[in-house]
């Protein structure tokens, strides 16, 4: 983003999953603009699996992150296990893919080629591409703000929308009464012990949780049409814009989506998941 | 502007229910009038409340009989009607405060000159004086219940629907959650009715109280003949309604005479992965069957000392040590090291939601966990859960979820579940918060019982009758305890060591 | 002659709780526990994955065998459908659950979209092909398959891509196992037993007899 005049953000919201210190360009750009430069970049990445495109969107990504005007290190504790499961996801590919090129490992069932770890190396590059545009821009949104463009600009009925953006809010709600039920459960004498204990108590844990998020659901349907919603000619607060911003940040994902496709094709490492080999 | 109340046979059946949960029932309101509805727990108040405001759900049941705002059957699109209920956390719409407010005006169809200016005339009135983009997760409890208010308030609605709107918050916010009704309803100047069971922060302030039986309509009148009728008393009183004047239950002496058992010394307390202590410097000496009560304002770390007290978190400096025979047996000195298996049995922690501990798909499942894994045998597993059954009054319920009992049934159930392994400690966070006065009366037998067995009882409350029914010792959060810890040495709080 | 007012089928009336709604007719309250519903299934997809780390590592010798724990991402549909019993419930829901999963942090960024509308509508067939009007153990455990094998599919295209077919065609298999035994019959189990709480007092899905 163009010289960006950030305003710090003046009280933290504990609702947000990743804190947002300061309201950058970025941050007040349209919903909607956030989910396609989201979904531009996520086209870069997906439509070839290999080092070169997946490499230019998260190195483009990595860059623009300060513009996001997010924590970065509470970003970073609370995804600390992206690059463990996109190591996973390499791992599988690893021994998976055709054995092409010299043997680099072969131990057992175990059989590695420079061919295959070249996939695995792109396969780890393209998870973390694929998912770090995603969070970041969705920490930004805020669920009233994507119900005004989602109901304002793409026309979308406004009941189903609100009430699911409305419950929405109760994530944050959810994320904080788990932790809650692990120290009920350990209260209650059932955190611990063996695996099969702790995998009882954990889906203990998930069922009062399922029927917790139910109750307050219906309760905030109730609160909701006791506030006279689903009532015709419903009006909006604000007007949901797009500006000069919003046509940067999509031009922007766009060059880097077409740079990520040229330089593939270019360096020849493309390599199509639908069609190719 | 108001519209009036009437209803004629009105009932209303759940489908799965052969009897109606309200009614059949005459009742008439008169338009402007400010309402208490009273009764006992069952009696249907919240359906007839939910009927009013027209959010019953319509699957789920069916309604006979005629019910009548104004003139025409309730319905919430007209949005003449404004309602707010118990649960602070459940009805805050969106995140942001302005958000929050403009809701209902937004589905009347106001145009948005008119919802900005509404919105801070609106927040004004109710004593929030936040910007706009202020945080709604920020709130206090009793904040979020005047944000659902400011959002009634600025609709301007004829009829405002109250149902317990302070039985989730402390009593001192609950004065202002009070205040913020009454100015509410003097600036729309609407048909009020609103259940609670605190009667008498309203009673001063309502036209008419109507009781609701078991079998319909008490009785419906000025608050100081329903409450100076001498005949009527004892019926309220049988209803579980917290009448006016009525003599708190025995105070029991609490005994600091005996063994310690759990010692902190400068102990500073927060929340996991907070960066300030809630509460630092606390020095606090609990011994063997005495109460000891911990009061201070909203903010002031209570219940974050209670779970760091019940071993749930680590302290955030200092230490928890448990001393005699609360420790025999077990290899660290601090709480938060035991294995949950060892925990568990030896200190209870209640905790504010009593949802959130129910692990077990019936009753007696739920009170039989504690002692089972405390390694009791069959048998008497079985003779406490009868006990423990007999006395909490559910014998009927032994096969019930304890997820679908009522309120004060969950709230009863969760502290038996906590003593059934007959812990020496047991932790409690503001057990007495929304109960009507005969849950109220159970759990503070519930609390003697347990003290009378030589076990200790900490109770976070606000609740001072509460803490004078258990003779509990006061410890105060804030203020002077709340002291800044300095790197050096000899800072220590007066204490209570010998 | 007097008319007579005999029940049509007085012994076959299904239980209470299999029965469909009034009316196919959204409420609020239809969105809003959907929506719910969603957030929490995404939420749990969430944890699981995080505790389950280590127990993916066993799967990891063999991959297509995680297929046998993958049926799980396709829970939302099949338990909405059961809960909500309204057109397009199984499909709403699992894309919010796709999205909530997306929002926290998955490997898998926006194309949970793309799975959370592929499983989605797996799952919406089968509750539409019965009219939404049958709601029990069968319906939506074929739910849970048909939502699993559209699952496979797209997850061969878009992330197993590099596999050899054989590995593909096991994964699928595997999959559709754990669709039908987690997604399908679990999903029915789990919803019977939110009903038992009395959380569903609200929907036709919580009669209790």
């Amino acid at each position: 983003m163009s010289a960006p005049t950030p305003s710090p953000v003046a009280v933290h919201d504990p609702g947000q999953l990743i804190p947002l210190v300061r309201r950058t360009a970025l941050v007040r750009c349209n919903p909607l603009t956030k989910i396609a430069v989201a979904l531009i970049l996520m086209v870069g990445t997906l439509l070839s699996i290999d080092v070169v495109s997946a490499g230019v969107v998260l190195g483009f990504c990595l860059f623009a992150l300060p513009a996001t005007g997010l924590d970065l290190r509470a970003a970073l504790k609370r995804l600390w296990f992206l690059p463990l499961g996109a190591l996973l996801a390499a791992w599988g590919t690893a021994i998976l893919a055709e054995k092409t090129g010299e043997v680099v490992i072969d131990v057992g069932p175990i059989l590695m080629t420079t061919g295959s770890l070249e996939a695995a190396t792109a396969i780890f590059l393209r998870a973390l591409a694929l998912a770090i545009p995603l969070i970041v821009l969705a920490s930004t949104i805020d669920p009233r703000d994507l119900a005004d463009a989602l109901v304002q600009r793409l026309r979308l009925p406004e009941v189903v929308v609100v009430s699911v953006l409305a419950a929405s809010r109760l994530l944050g709600l959810l994320v904080s009464e788990w932790q809650t039920l692990a120290m009920a459960r350990r209260a209650r004498g059932i955190a611990g012990g063996s695996i099969v204990r702790r995998t009882r108590s954990l889906f203990a844990g998930i069922f009062v949780l399922l029927v917790q998020s139910i109750r307050r659901g219906t309760t905030l349907a109730m609160a909701m049409e006791g506030r006279a919603f689903g009532r015709p000619g419903r009006t909006w607060r604000r007007a949901s814009t797009f500006g000069s911003d919003d046509r940067l940040a999509v031009v922007v994902s766009l060059a880097v989506c077409a740079l990520a496709i040229v330089a593939a094709h270019m360096l020849g490492t493309w390599n199509p998941i639908v069609g190719g080999n | 502007m108001a519209l009036p109340i009437r209803a004629q046979g009105f009932s209303w059946r759940h489908a799965d229910r052969d009897e109606p949960a309200v009614g059949p029932l005459d009742l008439s309101i008169d338009a402007g009038e400010k309402v208490l509805l009273l009764g006992p727990s069952g009696a249907g108040k919240t359906t007839l409340l939910h009927a009013i405001a027209g959010v019953l759900p319509a699957e789920s049941g069916e309604a006979t009989g005629q019910l009548r705002i104004g003139d025409r059957p309730p319905d919430p699109r007209r949005g003449d009607a404004g309602l707010v209920l118990q649960d602070p956390d459940s009805q805050v719409i969106f995140s942001r405060v302005g958000d929050d407010v403009a809701f209902g005006m937004e589905n009347l169809g106001l145009p948005a000159d008119v919802i900005e200016e509404r919105i801070s005339t609106s927040l004004a009135a109710l004593g929030l004086d936040l910007p706009h983009d202020h945080p709604t997760a920020a709130l206090s409890g009793g904040q979020k219940q005047r944000l659902a208010l400011a959002g009634i308030h600025a609709m301007a609605p004829q009829v405002i629907i109250l149902d317990e709107p302070t039985a989730n918050i402390d009593p001192d916010s609950a004065v202002s959650v009070r205040d913020a009704v009454l100015g509410t309803q003097a600036a729309t100047s609407a048909t009020m009715i609103i259940v609670e069971h605190r009667v008498d922060l309203w009673l001063d302030h309502v036209d008419t109280v109507i009781v609701l039986g078991p079998d319909g309509l008490l009785t419906q009148g000025p608050p100081r003949l329903v409450f100076g009728d001498p005949e009527l008393a004892e019926a309220l009183i049988e209803c579980g309604i917290w009448v006016p004047g009525r003599a708190g239950p025995l105070r029991t002496e609490s005994r600091p005479d005996g063994d310690l058992v759990l010692r902190t010394e400068r102990l500073d307390v927060a929340r996991p992965r907070a960066k300030a202590a809630a509460a630092a410097g606390l020095d606090l000496s609990i011994r063997t069957g005495e109460a000891v009560g911990i009061i201070g304002a909203n903010g002031a770390g209570k219940s974050t000392l209670a779970l760091t007290l019940a071993g749930l978190i680590p302290e955030f400096g200092g230490e928890v040590n448990a001393l005699g025979s609360l420790r025999s047996g077990a290899k660290h000195a601090r709480p938060f090291r035991w294995p949950s298996a060892l925990l568990a049995p030896r200190i209870g922690m209640v905790f504010q939601e009593p949802e959130h501990q129910f692990l077990r798909s019936s009753v007696a499942e739920e009170l039989a966990l504690g002692p089972r894994l405390a390694g009791w045998s069959a048998v008497q597993v079985e003779e406490r859960v009868a006990e423990l059954l007999q006395a909490l009054g559910l014998e009927s319920l032994a096969d019930a979820h304890p997820q679908g009992l009522s309120g004060g049934e969950k709230r009863r159930l969760s502290v038996a579940a906590m003593m059934a392994p007959r812990p020496q400690l047991l932790i409690v966070d503001e057990p007495t918060f929304g109960q009507d006065a005969l849950t109220w009366a159970g759990l503070v037998g519930q609390f003697l019982d347990v003290l009378a067995r030589g076990s200790t009882v900490v109770a976070i409350s606000h609740d001072h009758a509460f803490l004078e029914a258990i003779g509990a010792r006061r410890v105060v959060l804030g203020g002077a305890q709340r002291k800044k810890q300095t790197s050096g040495a000899g800072d220590t709080q007066e204490g209570r060591e010998n | 002659m007097p008319e007579t007012t005999a029940p049509q089928s007085t012994a076959k009336t299904a239980r209470a709780y299999s029965q469909a709604p009034a009316s196919k007719q959204w409420r609020v309250v239809d969105y809003v526990v959907t929506a719910v519903l969603g957030i929490g299934v995404g939420l749990i997809f969430w944890v699981l994955a995080l505790s389950w780390k280590v127990l993916e590592l066993g799967f990891q010798a063999f991959p297509p065998s995680i297929g046998l724990i993958a049926g799980l991402w396709v829970l939302a549909g099949p338990l909405a459908g059961a809960i909500i019993r309204k057109p397009g419930a199984a499909l709403l829901c699992e894309l919010i659950a796709a999205i909530v999963e997306a929002v926290l942090g998955s490997h898998f960024g926006a194309t949970v979209l793309l799975s959370g509308l592929v499983q989605g509508l797996g799952a919406e067939l089968i509750f539409a092909a019965f009219g939404y009007r049958k709601f029990n153990l069968w319906v939506t455990s074929l739910a849970g398959l048909l939502a699993a094998a559209f699952m496979s599919v797209s997850e061969n295209i878009m992330y197993n891509a590099e596999w050899q077919f054989g590995f593909q065609a096991a994964y699928t298999v595997c999959a559709i196992i754990s669709g039908v035994v987690i997604s399908g019959i679990g999903a029915w189990f789990a919803y019977r037993a939110i009903a038992k709480t009395g959380a569903l007092s609200s929907f036709a899905s919580g009669r209790l007899r």
